[in-house]
């Protein structure tokens, strides 16, 4: 057993289904605060359903495996018993590759009161928010940061924003509510190169040793300044391979042939994974 | 550089409000000055018109209309109205005589409207206010400029004494008796309400408000109001509605007639929050002129089953008529509420906006009509209704009707159906929201279009009603 002296996320042997069919099938991955890790692969080789599987989306069942946040002292939290909610009040998020919008509801009302709960995880509904004053400070100076116009948080909730405005949201509520364990769900898709840029440096400036960061992608160039720790690639539903940040940089310019024929146990099990999807859409 | 919110006006600063016990429902034990006996035949009907020293024009419109009442059938559409007539009182009189200042108003009755926060309301926002306790008003106040400029705000059982000329020219023309069984009902047996007249150019800075409270049990309230606003004249009108929770069933009719013109402006807002088991069916109905514009806000939350359709009959060329409509159905109701506009002149324009939630089993139908008399050429109208649904044993019915008799016009309908979203709830929670807070935001952001059109008193209150609606509504 590997015992570091900081927290960690422990995912084990996780298998999820969604509608009665596997998806991941026995995951393996370990994440230190501080720590960056990259996880890429293929389409449909799973990395959004381990998101949302640690970030408990109802639709997504766990139906072996553990996800548990591990204390500096080895105290064990079993974060599979959480509702979401409470996961996010022990200081798991995710930055959605396809965030709902929710219309009616002000950007700023909903951060204050995710806020407030975050930070006082025993909160009940109906006790009070963090301060008004206190909150505007905030915020107004992490938009600054981020150069995003203070009005933004007067728009209801990624309602009409565009693909950059999404994705900028995102990074604005993981700065707000510095979580512990962020995973970071194609925060570059559908952003152009000095959008992805800026994302790059805005969450490396989030970051730093209090966080741990779990970078979902398809491209190096979000890892520009988030030079990771260790590269995961995912197959078939299972991390196949880890590596360092070379392996980022190879998977980015050759694509995943190697990895494919490396492994062929999970290039088989892809392989009928797509099969069945496309069963079910037809 | 502003952060962007609007503190007072958001759910957050209302959520604070939460967990208080619903301050609507308490009984007030006041004793009545008289009290007509159960049950409604033309000797009740009289004993009304005595007691209030009417002249026999008004008896006999009375005796009239409860024949007509007596003749027709019920509605065979809407709700089931499983009211047993002969079972309610009609009239009770609270106080020997109406209150100028609140120290004028008997104690009971007076503590009751300072728990529903009236008193501080007035002083703060308001340009005049009438409280009505069962039959009667028992207090009335307007400005003292709005007096002296000729604004009158009185309830209707005076404006009968004191203003009989302007009261007859109108009263009982815009909803005859003969119009519905409840119309008839209220011609029959009405008793308070406001009439308020502004004469031309007046504007009216501040709402006028009324508050109507039902306390005792098996009562029945039937007011009346009549608002007349003359040509560029301008006036915001508000009424809120509550009434405690009896076992029995009580019954809440009352019949608004509205006459806004030529260039004039009526905005009628209610906030109703009846108790579960009160029939609430109302008839509301606009006269606009040319250039005017007519505007009824509708919120409709409580009460077993509410039946009510607002309408604005755009008379001249130019009226503009806006309806906007929320309603709330929780167990044990129906909410089957909606509007009408009647494009009667060419070049009139109209707009409804309806939102219904419906939760815990209940029922939330939307019933509108639009209708354009032949002639009324480049008439506009517009209808979006959207319906949320919280759970499967919830349901939501939308019923449009469109009568259209001239060629040259554009109408449009929209209509959704939603329901609370598996996805829109894990975002939320993954914010670290409860469901309960993330439900309340949802729908608190499903009917955010209307509320923003309230002052801003009115928003957080409907805010806050609508807070109150949703506790515990997730297990």
């Amino acid at each position: 057993m590997t015992h570091a002296a900081k927290e960690t996320l422990v995912v084990s042997n996780l298998h999820v289904s969604v509608d009665g069919q596997e998806i991941l099938k026995g995951v393996n991955l370990e994440i230190g605060r501080g720590e960056i890790h990259a996880l890429m692969g293929p389409n449909g080789s799973g990395k959004s359903t381990l998101g949302y599987a640690i970030m408990g989306h109802p639709s997504y069942e766990v139906t072996s495996g553990t996800i548990e946040l591990v204390d500096a002292d080895g105290t064990r939290h079993d974060i599979l018993a959480m509702e979401p909610d409470q996961r996010a009040r022990a200081g798991v998020f995710l930055a959605f590759q396809r965030p709902m919008s929710i219309p009616g509801v002000r950007l700023a009302d909903f951060l204050r009161h995710a806020v407030t709960n975050v930070r006082n995880p025993d909160r009940k509904e109906g006790h009070e928010l963090m301060p008004m004053r206190d909150f505007r400070t905030e915020l107004k100076s992490k938009m600054g940061e981020l150069s995003m116009d203070t009005e933004f948080a007067r728009r209801y909730v990624n309602d009409g924003f565009s693909g950059g405005e999404m994705k900028r949201a995102e990074i604005l509520q993981l700065a707000m509510l510095r979580p512990k364990f962020a995973v970071l769900d194609e925060t570059d898709s559908g952003l152009d190169a000095d959008a992805v840029r800026l994302a790059s440096e805005s969450i490396a400036r989030i970051g730093g040793a209090e966080m741990g960061i779990l970078i979902i992608t398809h491209h190096e160039q979000l890892l520009e300044h988030n030079i990771p720790l260790k590269t995961h690639v995912m197959l078939g539903g299972k991390i196949v391979e880890s590596g360092g940040p070379e392996l980022a940089q190879e998977l980015h310019k050759r694509g995943y042939e190697r990895i494919r024929a490396a492994y062929p146990e999970a290039a088989a099990a892809e392989k009928a994974m797509e099969e069945s999807a496309r069963a079910v859409s037809v | 550089m502003s952060t962007g919110f609007d503190e007072s006006s958001t759910l957050a600063a209302v959520h604070s409000q939460l967990g208080e016990i619903n301050k609507y429902d308490f009984r007030t034990d006041s004793p009545a000055v008289f009290k007509a006996r159960r049950g409604l035949d033309a000797s009740i009907v009289s004993q009304i018109s005595e007691m209030k020293g009417e002249p026999a024009w008004m008896r006999d419109f009375r005796l009239k209309s409860l024949e007509i009442f007596e003749s027709k059938p019920m509605p065979h559409w809407g709700g089931h109205v499983g009211i047993d007539f002969q079972d309610i009182f009609y009239y009770l009189k609270p106080a020997e005589q109406q209150g100028k200042t609140w120290e004028e108003v008997p104690d009971a009755i007076k503590k009751t409207f300072d728990r529903l926060g009236i008193p501080e309301a007035e002083r703060k926002f308001l340009s005049g206010v009438k409280a009505q306790f069962e039959s009667e008003v028992v207090y009335g106040s307007l400005q003292e400029d709005l007096a002296k400029k000729g604004v009158l705000f009185t309830d209707t059982d005076t404006a009968v004494r004191e203003h009989p000329d302007l009261l007859r020219e109108y009263f009982g023309k815009i909803i005859p008796p003969t119009d519905n069984k409840f119309a008839a009902l209220n011609s029959a047996v009405w008793s308070g309400g406001s009439f308020i007249y502004v004469p031309k150019g007046v504007k009216i800075e501040f709402p006028l408000q009324a508050y109507f409270r039902i306390n005792a049990e098996s009562m029945g309230q039937f007011e009346r109001t009549l608002i007349i606003v003359d040509e560029g004249a301008q006036v915001h009108y508000v009424e809120g509605c509550t009434a405690p929770m009896y076992s029995t069933e009580s019954l809440h009719s009352a019949v608004v007639e509205i006459v806004v013109k030529r260039g004039g402006r009526c905005r009628y807002t209610t906030i109703q929050n009846w108790a579960n088991n009160i029939y609430n069916l109302v008839t509301k109905r606009a006269m606009a002129y040319g250039d005017s514009m007519m505007e009824w806000i509708d919120g409709n939350l409580g009460s077993h089953l509410t039946m009510k359709y607002p309408a604005v009959y755009m008379m001249e060329p130019g009226a503009r008529g806006e309806i906007l409509s929320i309603a709330f159905a929780s167990a044990g109701q129906h909410q089957d509420a909606g509007a009408k506009l009647v494009h009667a002149a060419p070049h009139t324009s109209g707009r409804i906006v309806s939102k219904s939630i419906s939760k815990n089993g209940g029922r939330a139908s939307y019933r509108g009509l639009v209708r354009v008399e032949p002639g009324a050429k480049k008439s506009k109208s517009s209808v979006v209704c959207d319906a949320l649904i919280l759970d499967d044993r919830s349901r939501s019915d939308t019923y449009p009707y469109i009568e259209i008799e001239e060629q040259d016009v554009s109408i449009g309908h929209e209509a959704s159906v939603s329901k609370i979203g598996e996805e829109q709830l894990f975002y939320l929670m993954s914010r670290g929201l409860s469901e309960a807070e993330a439900s309340t935001m949802i729908v608190g952001g499903f009917i955010e279009p209307l509320v923003k059109e309230l002052p801003m008193e009115y928003a957080v209150e409907m805010n806050r009603l609508i807070e109150l609606q949703m506790e515990g509504s997730v297990g």
